[in-house]
């Protein structure tokens, strides 16, 4: 039981992002992709996801044995697959209570009503747990939200939706530390044997509250080295120039 | 009831003498005959219906009801803490229901007349029509038969909404609701009027007139829901005078009907009055909303916010034109108005004319209108949380009137609202 990308190419307007990415996350793991700006971190994380703007040209991703080319993007969330987003999209008029709502619905059968007792309840909860005030219920979705609201609202959504697989795109961008320790402690509470995560990140900070049990580095649209936490602590020393110097390690 | 000739449209039906009303109102009834008469039918050259589709004003056959309709409630279930409840059925009275403090008439017009003559007489009527439906209000003024008037006396609160539902019912048949209300110093009142219809209200009209009066220091709320048949057509004139420190505010929901059209005056008539003008269309098919408003500054440190927010689906269509218009020594005067559109078909429609005209000093005034798609980007979110794609276009879609609503500031009044447009888009979303 894994998410599995094999030899993934992806484009978009024509150029070639991914260029033959290979990597298996098996529920249970945290795997980190670390790499420079523009090595393909985002891309991947969409390409997942699904956005229509990336066109995978070879090579498939799967999740549990299931081929995501097949489903649409609700389909795959649907399916268990949750993309914790870089920049968050702002939906005016659309409240927090009626978006997790509608997210939740739609993982009923036709017919079945949600239990709206039980769900503000569970709502409620997981707000306490992460600091979010509970006003932000009737808020329009991520609107006039600051970086880190944003972010909380990402993992809130997160636990609402109890996903198999976690996609985090550099959740820790724009965090200060208190709410990226917030952030932290709201993804290791989800962290079990039934669960994989692929965090997506520029900085090893967030490594050292959410620690990976591998690290990989993404670069030119390929994984071209993967190893330990201590890599992670070992780009942080050295930055990501040995890259350029031609030291690159098969993957 | 008034006599209806058999095949004569009400263009050409001269109203009779009505009984049980004071004489003055029957001579008001003439004189509008008599000015429907001498007006001219719009034209393609009249600036007030520019863009507007001439063919909707298709009276045909159109006729006043002659049946009398059994009482009881017709339409939507309406708000469940209200101060009072009138309804009528093609302008016949079929229930009342009422819950008011001392100090407020609300009463049918005609019984208004007999208890309240001298009131009624100064407010009835009294406005000029500049909009361009001028020969519709003197239409109006020589077919109204029956309508609200609501007046409340000084310093009087009632605290929650009265309702009046106008229903429409039959083929070709046409109402003239009014709603008349006054506030005294220091008052406040919110009013709800419900045009609706049922499904057989074929080629019907309504010719509505609604006058807001707010005087010193007093709250005025008036919400329009007009959820008509798909086969039925309104035109409602509206003018709102707004006294020295008082606040009116009109909101407009548009959901039903073939074709709409609402004009909207607000004079700002008393130093530092306000007036909200809201409105929130949802166009289908091929429904048409024909707005124009005219927030008028007549004295100094006056404030007029106007946010008409219009979804078109389908190959439906919207006019907005709007004028503000300072006068001179209106000083200190802010004036806002904003109408955008957001486009969910290629077939809609969405013309805008802004307009502005400003004779004072120191005066903080803006317009825009805006014609935008749907955002991808919201899109892509809600779908990444397994929002199916049409219900994901549907809560954004939804989620753009809710600017609009959330200035009524009312929490029973914005889920009233709210209840009619998500009705609407469900409609919406279950025909696609």
């Amino acid at each position: 039981m894994s998410l599995i990308i094999k030899n993934l190419h992806a484009e978009t307007d024509g150029t070639e992002i991914l260029k033959g990415l290979d990597l298996e996350i098996p529920r249970g793991e945290v795997h980190a992709i670390m790499g420079p700006n523009g090595s393909g971190k985002s891309t991947l994380a969409k390409v997942i996801a699904g956005h229509e703007d990336y066109t995978v040209t070879e090579g498939s991703v799967t999740m549990d044995g299931v081929d995501l080319s097949g489903l649409e993007v609700d389909e795959r969330a649907r399916a268990g697959l949750f993309l914790a987003f870089q920049y968050p999209a702002e939906v005016p008029g659309v409240s927090m209570a009626n978006f997790l709502r509608a997210a939740r619905q739609a993982r009923l059968p036709e017919g079945e009503e949600i239990d709206a007792v039980a769900y503000y309840k569970e709502l409620y909860e997981k707000m306490d747990l992460l600091g979010i005030d509970r006003k932000f219920t009737s808020r329009s979705v991520n609107e006039g939200f600051s970086g880190g609201e944003k972010k909380r609202n990402e993992v809130l959504q997160m636990m609402m939706l109890e996903p198999v697989y976690c996609v985090m795109d550099e959740t820790d961008s724009g965090l200060d530390i208190d709410a990226l320790k917030v952030v932290a402690e709201g993804v290791n509470a989800m962290r079990s044997p039934e669960r994989g995560f692929l965090v997506i990140t520029h900085y090893q900070r967030l490594l050292n509250y959410i620690e990976p049990d591998h690290v990989h580095v993404l670069a030119g649209g390929r994984i071209v080295r993967s190893g330990g936490k201590e890599l992670a602590h070992e780009l942080e020393a050295k930055g990501y120039d040995f890259l350029k110097e031609g030291e690159l390690a098969p993957a | 009831m008034e006599a209806v000739l058999e095949s004569g449209s009400v263009l050409e039906t001269a109203p009779a003498a009505l009984e049980g009303v004071p004489g003055w109102f029957n001579e008001l009834r003439q004189a509008g005959w008599k000015r429907f008469g001498e007006l001219p039918m719009p034209s393609r050259r009249d600036e007030s219906w520019r863009f507007a589709k001439l063919g909707q004003l298709e009276f045909d056959g159109v006729h006043l009801a002659a049946e009398q309709p059994p009482p009881g409630h017709r339409g939507a279930p309406g708000l469940q803490k209200r101060a009072a409840r009138f309804g009528f059925v093609n302008d016949t009275l079929t229930e009342e229901e009422s819950n008011l403090p001392d100090g407020v008439i609300c009463l049918p017009l005609k019984r208004a007349m007999a208890e309240h003559p001298e009131l009624v007489r100064a407010h009835f009527m009294q406005r000029e029509t500049k909009l361009g439906s001028a020969k519709f209000a003197a239409l109006h003024q020589a077919h109204v038969s029956n309508g609200m008037f609501i007046h409340v006396a000084a310093g009087v609160e009632v605290e929650d909404p009265i309702e009046v539902f106008h229903w429409l019912e039959g083929d070709h048949i046409v109402a003239f609701p009014h709603t008349l209300v006054v506030t005294e110093a220091n008052a406040r009142v919110s009013v709800v009027d419900y045009f609706q219809s049922d499904q057989k209200a074929r080629g019907a009209w309504a010719v509505a007139v609604n006058d807001l009066v707010a005087g010193p220091g007093s709250q005025l709320n008036y919400l329009v829901l007009q959820d008509l048949c798909d086969e039925a057509r309104m035109i409602q004139v509206n003018t709102t005078t707004v006294d020295r420190d008082a606040a009116a505010k009109a909101f407009i929901l548009n959901a039903g009907a073939a074709w709409a059209r609402q004009e909207s005056l607000s004079l700002l008539e008393g130093e530092g009055s306000r007036s909200d003008m809201l409105a929130v269309s949802i166009g289908r098919a091929r429904q048409e909303y024909d707005q124009r408003t005219f927030q008028h500054h007549a004295s100094p440190r006056t404030f007029s916010d106007l946010l008409y927010k219009n979804t078109l689906y389908d190959e439906s269509r919207t006019v907005f034109s709007g004028l503000i218009l300072v006068d001179e020594g209106a000083h200190y005067t802010d004036a806002y108005q904003t109408c955008r559109n957001l486009m969910m078909s290629d077939e809609a429609e969405a013309n805008s004319m802004p307009g502005l005209e400003i004779n004072a000093d120191q005066v903080k005034c803006s317009h825009g209108s805006t014609a935008s798609t749907i955002d991808e980007k919201e899109l892509f979110y809600l779908e990444a949380r397994g929002i199916p794609p049409q219900s994901a276009r549907q809560l954004v879609a939804q989620g753009f009137s809710v600017e609009a609503i959330a200035r009524l500031k009312n929490e029973a009044l914005e889920e009233l609202v709210l209840s009619f447009a998500a009705r609407e888009f469900g409609r919406i979303l279950g025909a696609s």
